[in-house]
């Protein structure tokens, strides 16, 4: 018998390990002979720890289980039996090429992993020329995924054609925004992808040496990707001689100590470099003037692990997916009060109400659904007024708000508004680098301005406005320059909460 | 294996062991508070002489970041999340409750050393929020009662 408990931090923070005991102890009991294997999250985090049983039709799936659910398991009728995991309306509806090997496999076992299409992109890879590569990546329309958009291909032939000694890739996993956890799910669950990602990127840039800045609040996703790289390492998939094709690539886990601002691609860099995460500005570009000076890719983590699936299955393939310049498919990570939370990897072009209303089920509190706020704490609240908005990068821009890394958080009507746009101004401030003025002593001025207006003086709604604006205009990065988003969003939508309304009337 | 009073030698073969590594600063400062539960102050001056930087620049870049502690904490450190998806699912209310029955704030610690509760900004468990930690340990759909028993648990 063999039983498939993911080892993902969400299980892991839902009981996942108390479950694993509980098998080990059942199967002992009944004198059962049992293999426990630890897989990624399948993404349906309201089902977690989701046990899988693997029988002759497939792996059956069990959850959300607990300690007292395990005997069960060994006899027929189990209450929490989902049936087959891949018949799950969850999983049928996706369209899985990021994450099509996450939660099926061992993270660390390299063998599963190529058995199931792993390093079949980096083998193709190898064996075409540094421009092909880029060719490949521009042609399938990959946009960074950590939220700006910005074309994949374009930044790699940038640093491509840079002259330079050394060249680095850098994977930006300092995934610190609220609601998104893909970055988290892919290296605890399928780690081996992203190191092929960066290694075809290395090829294809000619750099020979990757970090991945990762930060310190995630220790599961730090061990596994430490292992999966010594694992890696010592199976020539890293070093000197990359599957033997003479190029050689290494790279190194870089933990974050912290700051929020790191996730900002030049603020990393410092850090990486063992300064203050202060925020560079650009010109010049981290492309021709990146880590220790010398060109560097800045890619998130999504759009690295994309890749080996763009040269797996041909640029073409993964371009049929999408929406206008929106190509491909975008892990949606839906979160907050939902009732069915976790990861849905889907083609661009999803209206915000079916994600919210048919994949999430609503509130998780079975109130209604007030705002939704999507692309993390810099992100806009949208309202159900805007659910037939389709998920893309143009379309979400045109209702002033930004997808970021596709995390969504959802409010029920219990929610404070003005309070959560407080709490934007309140988070900006902690973690301003500081570097420039708007963001640092705007973001206080916003939490005072906040204050008066929460003490019934509707006089400072303007002052908060212009404010913004300033923020938003003046600021060196985006922690400063889309804080307005959630605060000035929360204000539009609902300003009955601001007393905006109130004074009208007056 | 933590002790908060190592001696210079120690300190040094601290840093000492991470200088292989282009810009070694944050993995020297994040090596020194694994062992000793804090950066002590006697650590700064050796990292400047090492690295060939300033006091003011170690300090200053020790200070940027939310993880390095300038003191040990209390033995059992509880992390809750503030962001917004945790604050969704009654964050705000759960960190209250604990504060309130410790009588400490954000980042205090216990009089008689005993719990530090801090603040986190997300730990990416969003779609089972609220989410804490307590030592090494992940509770997602957080509540008092939980983050008691891991306390009573890790005694």
């Amino acid at each position: 018998m063999k039983i498939w408990v993911p080892m993902d931090s969400a299980a892991k923070a839902l009981g996942a390990e108390a479950v694993v005991a509980a098998i080990r102890a059942e199967a002992e009991t009944r004198g059962v002979e049992v293999e426990i294997a630890r897989n990624g999250s399948r993404g349906m985090i309201w089902l977690e720890p989701l046990v899988e049983v693997e029988t002759p039709e497939g792996r059956m799936a069990y959850g959300p289980m607990t300690p007292a659910d395990v005997s069960a398991l060994f006899e027929d009728g189990h209450e929490k039996a989902l049936g087959l995991t891949d018949e799950l309306d969850w999983m049928k509806r996706q369209t899985r090429l990021t994450f099509a090997r996450c939660g099926l496999t061992d993270p660390l076992s390299l063998p599963q992993y190529e058995a199931l299409g792993g390093l079949a992109g980096l083998r193709r890879a190898i064996g075409m020329k540094a421009e092909e590569i880029i060719d490949e990546v521009k042609l399938s329309g990959l946009r960074g995924r950590g939220g700006a958009g910005f074309p994949t291909g374009i930044k790699w032939d940038t640093v491509r054609m840079a002259h330079a000694d050394r060249k680095y890739i850098v994977c930006n996993a300092d995934e610190g925004d609220s609601g998104t956890f893909a970055d988290r799910m892919i290296i605890e669950g399928d780690p081996f992808c992203l190191i092929e990602g960066m290694a075809i990127a290395g090829i294809g840039c000619h750099a020979e040496k990757g970090f991945v800045y990762l930060r310190s609040e995630y220790p599961d996703a730090i061990a596994v990707l430490g292992r999966a790289i010594e694992i890696a390492r010592a199976a020539g998939v890293l070093g000197a001689d990359v599957l033997g094709s003479g190029h050689a690539f290494d790279m190194e886990v870089r933990v974050g100590a912290g700051a929020y601002v790191c996730g900002e691609e030049t603020s990393l860099l410092n850090s990486l470099e063992g300064k203050r995460g202060v925020v560079r500005a650009k010109p010049p570009l981290p492309a021709l003037e990146g880590a220790f000076g010398k060109p560097t890719v800045v890619n998130n983590v999504i759009s690295l692990a994309t890749v080996p699936v763009i040269f797996e299955k041909g640029a073409e393939h993964y371009a049929n997916f999408g929406l206008g310049r929106s190509k491909g498919t975008i892990p949606l990570q839906i979160a907050g009060n939902v009732r069915h939370g976790g990861l849905f990897e889907t083609a661009f072009g999803m209206s915000l109400g079916q994600i919210v209303e048919d994949l999430g089920g609503g509130t998780a509190s079975g109130r209604a659904v007030k705002a939704v706020q999507v692309g993390g704490p810099l992100g806009a609240y949208l309202s159900p007024e805007q659910f037939d908005t389709p998920f893309g990068y143009e379309e979400f821009d045109g209702q002033g708000a930004l997808i970021g890394h596709a995390g969504l958080v959802v409010f029920d009507d219990s929610a404070d508004m003005l309070g959560m746009a407080r709490f934007a101004m309140e988070f900006c401030a902690v973690e301003s680098c500081g570097k420039c003025t708007p963001c640092r002593i705007g973001a206080v001025r916003g939490v005072e301005t906040l204050d008066r207006i929460a003490a019934g003086d509707a006089s400072a709604i303007p002052l908060l406005t212009d404010l913004c604006e300033t923020m938003q205009d003046g600021s060196l990065c985006a922690l400063g320059g889309f804080t307005p988003y959630p605060v000035m969003s929360a204000l539009r939508l609902f300003p009955e909460e601001f007393g905006a309304v109130r004074e009208a009337a007056e | 294996m933590r002790h908060s009073h190592p001696t210079s030698e120690e300190l040094q073969a601290l840093i000492d062991a991470q200088m292989h590594l282009e810009g070694p600063l944050l993995p020297i400062l994040h090596a020194i508070q694994e062992a000793c539960g804090h950066v002590p102050e006697a650590a700064l001056p050796l990292i400047a002489e090492t690295l060939n930087l300033s006091r003011a620049e170690v300090h200053g870049v020790m200070s940027f970041y939310h993880d390095f502690r300038k003191a040990p904490a209390g033995r059992h450190v509880v992390k809750i999340c503030r962001a917004e998806a945790c604050q969704s699912m009654g964050a705000n209310a759960l960190s209250e409750a604990v504060l309130d029955k410790l009588g400490i704030g954000w980042g205090g610690t216990t009089p008689d050393g005993r719990v530090t509760v801090e603040a986190v900004y997300c730990l990416g468990l969003c779609a089972c929020a609220p989410a804490a930690m307590v030592g090494e340990r992940l509770i997602a759909r957080a509540d008092v009662a939980r983050i008691d028993a891991e306390l009573e648990g890790a005694a």
